[in-house]
């Protein structure tokens, strides 16, 4: 479990990296930490792994307090950090086996553990090559399996696919899918929004070190653009002309050949407005939701904080 | 006990592992090895039948350990890059940060790091002062001493703790291998002129002055290691981006602790300087005791030692008597020969002496000189003993007059080098090495400009004008 509250950090030069972050991410979730590069985000990861010692607020990561018990918050996080660091004259077993021992696992867990990471990422044939000479992705996975070394409660992950290919990439979120399954509270920092949507049960907007928004995807696109969008699309041009709306139902833009609705209540609204658009004979060939990915969220949150106009 | 050698020893063996695999370090250190000793041994053969022909004995004696020395030297110049490599080298690449996210603790990872740094150069060392004594065999020449020998190596030993603890303590302000090879020099240069140091004492000092030099190299490089380990810290290791030197905000830092909160310089002496004398509190009482210690010692060892050494006799004293009353006829030329300004600037520069000694010696090398300067008190008192003078009446009226102002003038900016040197190894987390260094500076220049100038001046006045008075007086047969 992650929790912090009004967790800041101050640089030398009055800089205020990280201001006032509250998370609350519980076993089995997966808060993914959205923003521009130098918004905060490895900072208050490096908080949370009780690398930089807050300058205000607190953090606990599986009950310990990262000012007082540093060393257990470290034991008890895996993390994957901005850059692979990896040993590039060690090999992916031998660096696999020494963050073991650091993290104080018999000979026979490191063995058993190193040789389930490399085979899940595809990384035996491997084992036995420098670093050095792997590929980026390779690198990454690598370093994904250093995090996970001595199976973590928490993991604290930066950009976990980048510079990965698709498989590779998919087998990565698959491996955060089955931690989550298993109960591992995680965060991801990632710039990758459709990655973000797909594995994430909270999402959290940084910007200049403040949380902008922080919640669910639905509560996110609720909040930022809005109640639900529904359009109708006619195989003619059709004229609504009076059409007797449902209640909490706006026409928010129309066509010759489409209308579209925002709707606050679309269980109760849309059997009511087929059903008034039928009566009309309207020339109906469709009436969906109107997606709105986290992309148009998160462009439209930044461009509101930076006070420009968003145009999606 | 045994978790933590484990752990260290985990740091150190993966740094092992690395640097016997990088042949950029390897390859030159074996070169280094075989290659250098056949040098030096046909070097020394050279030297010392070029020597012979002019029976140069003295040389001949000498100049084995000398060239001992030297090889033992060469591949310690690879703890520094061993040393950047490790520390540096690891920012630079972002490999530190995994290993800082790890369980091991800052010391744990410090330590392995110098164990390396140390050992696999003083293999090397050791290795090719080995093969020099093989060769050695060979020709007809006398063999060190075996305590020589022992010094020698204990000597390259500490050279190579120095240079690896101080490429640490450079390591942990540089963040590429660029800006810390740059800053290298700042080892590179001084330990040079040591070695030169230790040279003249192997080819004219005796091998008890030699040992000195192990036992203060010994002290320096631990404090070093203190220093480098204060610094150590992850906050520190990732809080810094880039190597950049914001003159702006150092003179900011640096005047902010000079001037304080005053508004004026009245209320500078009245809030400041005693504020800051308060901090000076422990060194200040360290540095009475040390001054107490050391003039009663000197005056005690030359009055006990040197009657086994001299024969003191009535016409020596006698003599001795007449050349210092000689001598005292031109006190009232003093004023001329010695005007009260020239006096005060001899002793500012001595106390600027003091501290830039104290700077790059963590305070010692400025706490010694100030003990060279009471030695010399108790060493002229003793002497006044001996030749039948009251020691009592000579510090009475030739010392203390100006010697309140200036010995307590001398003895706070001793105690504000000492404080400096303290600051520094101590740890701090909230505040960077340069900023420490700068606000101990400012706390010695507080003290320098408030107290110490205006003392030394009245002392100046004091000592040409009052003091000749005042040992007229107290020795009027001698005028």
């Amino acid at each position: 479990m992650i929790e912090s509250n009004d967790l800041s950090k101050q640089y030398n030069n009055n800089f205020w990296a990280v201001d006032g972050v509250t998370l609350n991410v519980q076993p089995g979730q997966i808060l993914a930490l959205l923003g521009q590069n130098g918004a905060g985000k490895t900072t208050t990861v490096r908080m949370l792994t009780a690398l930089l010692s807050p300058t205000r607020g607190w953090a606990r990561i599986g009950g310990y307090d990262v000012a007082k018990h540093p060393q257990d918050v470290r034991a008890n996080v895996g993390v994957l950090t901005e850059q692979h660091g990896l040993y590039m004259r060690m090999t992916g077993e031998e660096y696999l086996d020494f963050f073991g021992k650091i993290y104080g696992l018999d000979e026979k867990t490191r063995k058993s553990r190193s040789d389930y990471l490399l085979e899940y990422f595809g990384l035996k044939e491997a084992a036995h090559r420098r670093s050095g000479e792997y590929s980026k992705g390779m690198k990454q996975k690598l370093a994904l399996a250093r995090a996970l070394i001595h199976d973590p409660a928490v993991l604290l992950l930066d950009e976990p696919t980048s510079a990965m290919d698709p498989e590779s990439a998919q087998l990565v979120r698959n491996e955060i899918s089955r931690l989550r399954s298993s109960k591992r509270t995680i965060i991801i920092c990632t710039h990758n929004l459709a990655e973000a949507e797909a594995l994430s049960d909270q999402i959290a907007i940084i910007y200049r070190g403040k949380i902008l928004l922080n919640g669910t995807l639905e509560e996110l696109k609720r909040t930022v653009l809005g109640p639900v969008e529904y359009e109708a699309k006619f195989s003619n041009p059709f004229d609504a002309g009076d059409l007797e709306l449902p209640p909490g139902t706006v026409l928010a833009d129309r066509s010759a050949t489409s209308l579209r609705f925002r709707i606050d209540s679309p269980r109760d609204a849309n059997p009511k407005l087929v059903r008034a658009l039928t009566s009309r004979n309207a020339p109906l060939i469709s009436f969906q939701e109107v997606p709105k990915k986290l992309e148009h969220v998160y462009l439209k949150t930044m461009a509101d904080a930076q006070g420009v106009t968003y145009a999606a | 006990m045994r978790r933590n050698w484990d752990s260290i020893w985990m740091v150190a063996q993966r740094e092992f592992q690395d640097q016997f695999r990088d042949w950029r370090i390897i390859v030159p250190m074996f070169i280094m090895v075989a290659l250098f000793p056949f040098v030096a041994d046909n070097t020394t053969l050279q030297a010392i039948n070029f020597m012979n022909r002019f029976g140069g004995n003295l040389i001949l004696d000498r100049i084995i350990p000398f060239v001992i020395l030297v090889i033992g030297f060469f591949p310690l110049s690879f703890t520094l890059i061993v040393a950047l490599e490790s520390f540096v080298g690891e920012k630079e690449r972002g490999t530190i940060e995994p290993l800082l996210s790890s369980p091991l603790n800052d010391r744990h990872l410090y330590l392995g790091k110098l164990l390396v740094g140390v050992t696999t150069p003083l293999l090397f060392s050791y290795g090719s002062i080995g093969l020099y004594l093989l060769l050695l065999l060979r020709r007809p020449v006398q063999f060190p001493s075996m305590y020589m020998m022992v010094l020698i190596l204990l000597l390259t030993f500490a050279h190579a703790v120095l240079m690896v603890s101080a490429a640490i303590v450079i390591s942990v302000q540089a963040t590429t291998i660029r800006a810390a090879n740059l800053l290298a020099s700042f080892v590179v240069v001084p330990v040079a002129f040591l070695l030169q140091g230790e040279t003249l004492l192997i080819f004219w000092g005796d091998e008890g002055v030699l040992f000195y030099a192990v036992v203060g190299l010994t002290i320096l490089s631990g404090l070093l290691i203190r220093l480098g380990l204060s610094h150590f810290q992850r906050e520190y290791l990732l809080g810094r981006e880039i190597d950049t030197l914001n003159f702006k905000s150092m003179w900011r830092t640096f005047l902010v602790r000079l001037v304080g909160n005053a508004k004026s310089v009245s209320e500078w002496y009245r809030k400041e300087i005693p504020g800051t004398l308060r901090q000076l509190s422990q060194p200040l009482w360290i540095v009475v005791v040390v001054a107490l210690v050391t003039i009663f010692s000197s005056y005690a060892w030359v009055v006990v030692v040197t009657p086994k050494y001299v024969n003191i006799t009535p016409e020596r004293v006698q003599e001795a008597q007449k050349y210092i009353a000689d001598n005292l006829n031109n006190l009232d030329l003093l004023s001329t020969k010695l005007p009260a300004p020239s006096l005060f600037l001899s002793n500012v520069r001595a106390s600027i002496v003091f501290l830039l000694a104290g700077l790059i010696s963590f305070g010692t090398l400025g706490v010694n000189l100030f003990i060279v300067n009471m030695a010399l008190i108790g060493g002229v008192l003793g002497v006044a003993s001996l030749i039948h003078f009251s020691p009592f009446l000579v510090f009475v009226s030739a010392i203390l007059p100006h010697g309140v102002f200036e010995l307590t003038a001398v003895t706070i900016a001793t105690a504000a080098v000492l404080k400096m040197g303290a600051v520094l190894v101590t740890p701090q987390p909230d505040k960077s090495m340069g900023e420490i260094f700068l606000l101990s500076l400012a706390d010695w220049f507080k003290v320098f400009i408030g107290l110490v100038v205006p003392l030394l001046a009245i002392a100046a006045v004091i000592e040409v004008y009052v003091t000749p008075l005042l040992i007229k007086m107290a020795f009027p047969h001698l005028f």
